[in-house]
């Protein structure tokens, strides 16, 4: 299997849980949960902000392997 | 079963001094059945005080059980089962009877009816998970082990003092929920909290686990956080300041995974990020968040030792832990991977493994109680969970470039012990119900509905998508990442060095005036005492004669004059 297979049956299955929540009994806590495709739209952006704020964090904290050999 | 001997971890400290003396067959024997019958006596623990006795005057209960002692008790001990199962090909003599004691002390903790009993387990478990560290025998991890004991000396301090006052304050050893309302209990959360590995005495975890045996971190993951988890649960549930520790802990462990090259480190710190959500279940404080942060602990344990077998069976057959050196290793190991992936999925709480039907028990606890805030927070740290564990482990490990590697499959007893972890990750998944039966309150909760399904899916794939997309932001480098730990072994030390640096050079310099003056001393002394000095010369008779001469002198002129 290529890559290229891999990529398009990981986005038919993207595309199939979105599709999807129109046929399934919602039942949210909250208003947002009912938007259509807010799980997939949050769960992107949310580890899209975690990675660039790892990033930032790891220009100040990140050291060679050996900062604390003596 | 008398009661007498019914304590599950009578086993394990029987099997330990066993394990001290046999060699060979009957060891391993040991070694797997010790365990067994512990499991078996935790299963049949019944409800109440067992042991009484009375200690130094005061009354204590060293062997009480309720559902939520009977659960951890529980899988403790069948931990200690698959870890040993897991470590049987471990040479080192050492490890697995620290781990058997360590394993003990934690059922210990589970089965006291006191605070005093808690304590001395609570040192117990310090001393072994210290000796299993020690056990790995590399000057690397002999040094994290000083810190590790370092750390936890001190939280046995806090929880002495906690202890000793709040049985005086309160005239009762009992083992209670607390409502903070005395400084006493304030410092038995603060220890408890430093065992639960809550920011910012956080560091000891991902500074000591990683760096001790392939077979020692398994144990080492599954005790001394969870035990922590154990004692939150009874002695303080529902306290609100909980939540926000919880979810510091919950990104605090995403955001360093991220950052981390060491296949270990980045399940350590992934270790902080699951009891975060334990505690911040147990701060949300109703019964279903009560039950989901117990049965969280309970599939924890087993998820969180698969991804560590598997990390385990690579470092065993490879000897390396960074991602950078690590890569493509699904060819030789395709069992090792699936059991890593499995652990991987189970940790991302996908459906139809048992992440799933403990973790989103605490979600629904968070939405039931209308906190908005908390439930956002804690579905982007689910996505995130799928980020840093679920897929960024097995990705570098098993796949990403070809490192050139080919290490054959783990040995029988590895493999056994992680298709056995496996099978139960998703057997809980599938037949929940015996685990909600043995949570503390009775459950009221359907897992797989289309909505919870559907909903994490979505959650969970399109974290996947983010991950490949921003994959040149993820790669790897050859660094470490600065953590609390910094403090106490970069900081302190060099405040130390310096203030010792500043103190010798005062005391050489008051050292030289001392000289300086005793110098002078004796330069006057020799002027007048050495061989020509006033003192010490040969005077001539007459001399003398005419000193004696003024000197009666003075004394008849004194008559005079007086």
């Amino acid at each position: 299997m290529s890559i290229r297979t891999l990529w398009i049956i990981f986005i038919a299955v993207l595309a199939l849980t979105v599709v999807a929540q129109p046929f399934v009994e919602w039942h949210p806590h909250f208003a947002v949960e009912s938007l259509f495709g807010f799980n997939a739209l949050y769960g992107f952006l949310a580890c899209a902000a975690l990675i660039l704020v790892a990033k930032a964090i790891g220009l100040l904290v990140k050291r060679p392997e050996d900062y604390y050999d003596e | 079963m008398s009661s007498l001997l019914g304590h599950p971890s009578l086993a394990l400290f029987a099997g330990a001094l066993l394990l001290a003396l046999l060699r060979g067959a009957p060891r391993a024997a040991i070694a797997v059945l010790a365990p067994l019958v512990s499991v078996w006596l935790a299963w049949n623990v019944g409800e109440g005080t067992v042991w009484k006795a009375s200690f130094l005057g005061m009354e204590v209960a060293p062997f009480a059980a309720d559902a939520l002692s009977r659960l951890f008790a529980l899988i403790f001990s069948l931990m200690a089962f698959l870890g040993a199962l897991f470590a049987l090909n471990q040479k080192n003599r050492l490890e697995l009877p620290a781990a058997f004691v360590y394993a003990a002390s934690a059922i210990g903790v589970t089965l006291a009816g006191d605070l005093v009993t808690v304590f001395v387990f609570w040192e117990a478990m310090a001393i072994g998970s210290t000796l299993v560290l020690w056990s790995s025998g590399t000057a690397l991890s002999y040094r994290a082990s000083l810190r590790y004991l370092m750390v936890h000396l001190f939280g046995g301090m806090l929880l002495f003092v906690g202890v000793a006052g709040e049985v005086l304050n309160s005239g009762s050893t009992a083992f209670q929920s607390m409502a903070l309302e005395t400084p006493w209990q304030w410092l038995i959360l603060a220890a408890f909290l430093v065992n639960a590995g809550a920011w910012p005495l956080s560091a000891w975890l991902p500074d000591a686990y990683p760096e001790a045996s392939w077979s020692g971190m398994v144990f080492l993951s599954a005790f001394t956080t969870k035990t922590a988890v154990y004692v939150l649960l009874r002695g303080f549930p529902g306290t609100d300041f909980l939540v926000v520790v919880g979810l510091v802990m919950v990104f605090y462990g995403i955001l360093y995974a991220l950052l981390e090259n060491d296949m270990r480190r980045i399940l350590a710190y992934s270790i902080v990020n699951q009891v975060g959500f334990m505690i911040t279940g147990i701060g949300i404080g109703t019964e279903m968040a009560l039950n989901g942060a117990a049965a969280h602990a309970f599939t924890h344990i087993l998820y969180k030792a698969l991804l560590l077998m598997s990390a385990g069976s690579v470092l065993y057959m490879t000897g390396r832990r960074k991602c950078t050196d690590l890569g493509g290793l699904y060819r030789t190991m395709p069992l090792t991977a699936a059991c890593g992936i499995i652990g991987a999925l189970a940790i991302s709480a996908f459906p139809l493994t048992s992440g799933f039907v403990s973790k989103s028990m605490i979600t629904q606890a968070a939405g039931d109680e209308h906190l908005f805030a908390v439930w956002m927070l804690l579905a982007a740290a689910s996505a995130g969970v799928f980020l840093h564990a679920g897929i960024k482990f097995p990705w570098f490990v098993f796949f990403q470039k070809d490192s050139g590697l080919r290490p054959p499959e783990p040995p029988w007893n590895l493999r056994a012990a992680m298709i056995l972890v496996s099978a139960l990750c998703i057997g809980l998944g599938l037949f929940y119900e015996p685990l909600y039966d043995l949570l503390p309150h009775a459950v009221d909760y359907a897992p797989y509905t289309g909505f919870h399904v559907v909903a994490q899916l979505q959650l969970l794939l399109f974290s996947g998508l983010a991950f490949f997309v921003m994959l040149g932001w993820l790669r790897r480098t050859l660094t470490i990442t600065l953590d609390v730990d910094w403090l106490y072994r970069r900081l302190f030390p060099g405040l130390a060095l310096r203030a010792e640096g500043l103190i010798s050079k005062t005391m050489q310099g008051a050292g030289m005036q001392i000289l300086r003056i005793l110098r002078l001393l004796d330069v006057w002394a020799r002027y007048l005492h050495g061989p020509k000095g006033a003192f010490a010369r040969t005077w001539a008779s007459g001399a003398m004669g005419l000193g004696v001469m003024l000197m009666l002198l003075g004394f008849l002129l004194s008559y005079y004059l007086v």
